[in-house]
């Protein structure tokens, strides 16, 4: 990256990057040693905390595989369910009718105000007192539903962006070869909104997973963060060492998605066929537009 | 028709909710910056690290390193960051925990803002004979800061809702608070209306608020 914010390097200023990094690498090998002792001091680092993981399989089968069929299990139902509930919601948000589009938008600005947590919580004490479901099942209808009213509303908003990235000649166009509005949306405006939208509707995938972990922490579903206590007191307090290899496995499989949204959008700005727009998850998992030629995503935007 | 609400303290939980925001987004926010200026940076090593840091703490749930705040780095570890007793300890670690989370975010935020920056000025901030902090702290990051307003603003309501992770370790925020009551009192649906309207009490205004601020601030271009 050749950035904008500094020329080619003449010799002084090489010297000087020398400089600067020889002072980083002494700060970063002073926290690393910092972190190390403080490590090696509470026995966090001796081997037979770690030998679990790397020699034999049982911690794999008891604890980590099951947590992470059921974080996959959660993740893959929740996003199956919002999917759909999402398109709904955004297109409803697109409605020329009043009474179809203010509910759609109410709806989507409440679940998207409110925390995943507090939806979980919700969920699940309204599924303890109003249905008689098994405990296990419980939580992980719990989970879901929690995940798909949250995931619901964003995936709505991306949809709406998608649709909205297109330009408006394509509905000019379909109303002039006399389509209906229903015709217009399924065959016209949807399907080249999709592609607009896989690199945000992949990303969002990371945000699902990633909150499954809630699930675990705050209402003991077994899931995979819910694996680190039962086997960090089975294997003698190896609290690091478990929450290292559960952190790895998250960051494996999220690093996985996030890498195949990012190629998805380069790809899909590359591509001719498209309308070269873009919709992206910006920072904070929200959305925005990426080379579009005029949006307004933000309107009507409470949040 | 409220009387449920008799005996918790609901305006405590939500102060804390409140306190636990805006100590993580300053946190984040010097935390961020401090990263962005890395990954623009001439060093290939601090870039290199910035990638990494964010790359990393971006996949990784914010629950797990919340509940490695407390698991490992307070029982384990015998981290205190200076504060005694459970509460103080813990609200502390989740401070830490939500700032290098969010830090991450807003570090990309910046760095976005940074590329809407046109290459010429920073070429005639160089050729006035600026060097790379000048032309980064009186040039660029001033511009960069007015466009992400947006951005930061939606990281800042994201934050918000995050807090309420902190209740996996027992900081009591308003979530704790909520889980206590829907277990204690049969208002599930009075309780839920409650605290979904705390919290958009808390998140609606600062996306207002901030919207009409990014608007008011942008560069014009």
């Amino acid at each position: 990256m050749t950035s904008v914010l500094y020329d080619a390097q003449g010799p002084r200023a090489k010297r000087r990057n020398v400089l600067y990094t020889v002072l980083f690498v002494l700060g970063a090998a002073a926290v690393v040693w910092w972190v190390y002792d403080g490590l090696a001091s509470k026995h966090q680092l001796d081997w037979i905390k770690w030998k679990p993981f790397l020699t034999s399989s049982q911690p794999w089968d008891t604890y980590i595989w099951p947590g992470l069929q059921n974080t996959l299990k959660a993740a893959f139902f929740a996003l199956i369910i919002a999917l759909p509930l999402g398109a709904l919601f955004g297109i409803g948000r697109l409605s020329d009718h009043r009474w179809m589009r203010a509910p759609s938008g109410v709806v989507v600005e409440f679940f998207r105000a409110i925390p995943v947590l507090i939806l979980m919580l919700i969920a699940n004490q309204a599924y303890f007192e109003y249905t008689d479901l098994a405990p296990d099942t419980r939580l992980l209808y719990a989970v879901i539903t929690g995940l798909v009213l949250y995931n619901a509303s964003v995936l709505a908003e991306i949809v709406r962006a998608g649709i909205l990235t297109l330009p408006s000649g394509q509905t000019d166009a379909a109303k002039a070869i006399g389509m209906r509005k229903g015709q217009t949306m399924v065959f016209v405006l949807l399907p080249q909104a999709v592609t607009a939208m896989l690199p945000a509707i992949v990303s969002q995938i990371v945000v699902i997973v990633k909150d499954t972990a809630l699930g675990g922490a705050v209402l003991s579903f077994p899931e995979l963060l819910a694996s680190v206590r039962p086997m960090a007191a089975n294997y003698g307090a190896n609290t690091i060492a478990c929450f290292t290899i559960i952190a790895v496995l998250y960051m494996a499989l999220n690093f996985a998605l996030t890498s195949f949204a990012s190629w998805l959008e380069r790809r899909l700005r590359r591509a001719k066929k498209s309308t070269g727009a873009v919709v992206g998850t910006g920072p904070g998992g929200d959305l925005e537009t990426i080379g579009a030629p005029s949006l307004n995503i933000d309107d009507g935007r409470a949040t | 028709m409220f009387d449920f609400l008799d005996g918790y303290d609901l305006l405590g939980a939500f102060w804390v909710t409140v306190q636990l925001t805006v100590y993580s987004a300053l946190g984040s926010l010097i935390w961020g910056t401090l990263l962005a200026g890395m990954k623009v940076s001439p060093v290939p090593l601090m870039r290199g690290f910035a990638t990494g840091y964010v790359n990393v703490v971006r996949n990784i749930p914010l629950t797990v390193i919340i509940l490695f705040a407390s698991l490992g780095l307070f029982s384990t570890l015998g981290v205190k960051l200076g504060a005694d007793g459970f509460t103080g300890i813990n609200f502390r670690l989740a401070v830490l925990a939500l700032s290098s989370y969010t830090a991450a975010f807003v570090c990309e935020a910046l760095r976005s803002g940074i590329n809407t920056v046109p290459v010429g000025q920073a070429e005639a901030a160089r050729a006035l004979g600026l060097s790379f902090t000048q032309v980064l702290r009186l040039i660029i990051l001033p511009q960069a800061f007015r466009s992400v307003v947006n951005p930061l603003s939606n990281v800042l309501i994201a934050l918000t809702k995050n807090t309420t992770v902190a209740s996996a370790i027992g900081v009591a925020e308003a979530s704790y608070l909520m889980k206590k009551m829907i277990e204690n009192e049969a208002q599930l649906l009075l309780i839920s209306a409650v605290f979904a309207f705390g919290f958009i009490v808390l998140t609606l205004p600062t996306g207002l608020i901030l919207g009409w601020v990014s608007k008011k601030v942008a560069v014009k271009r």
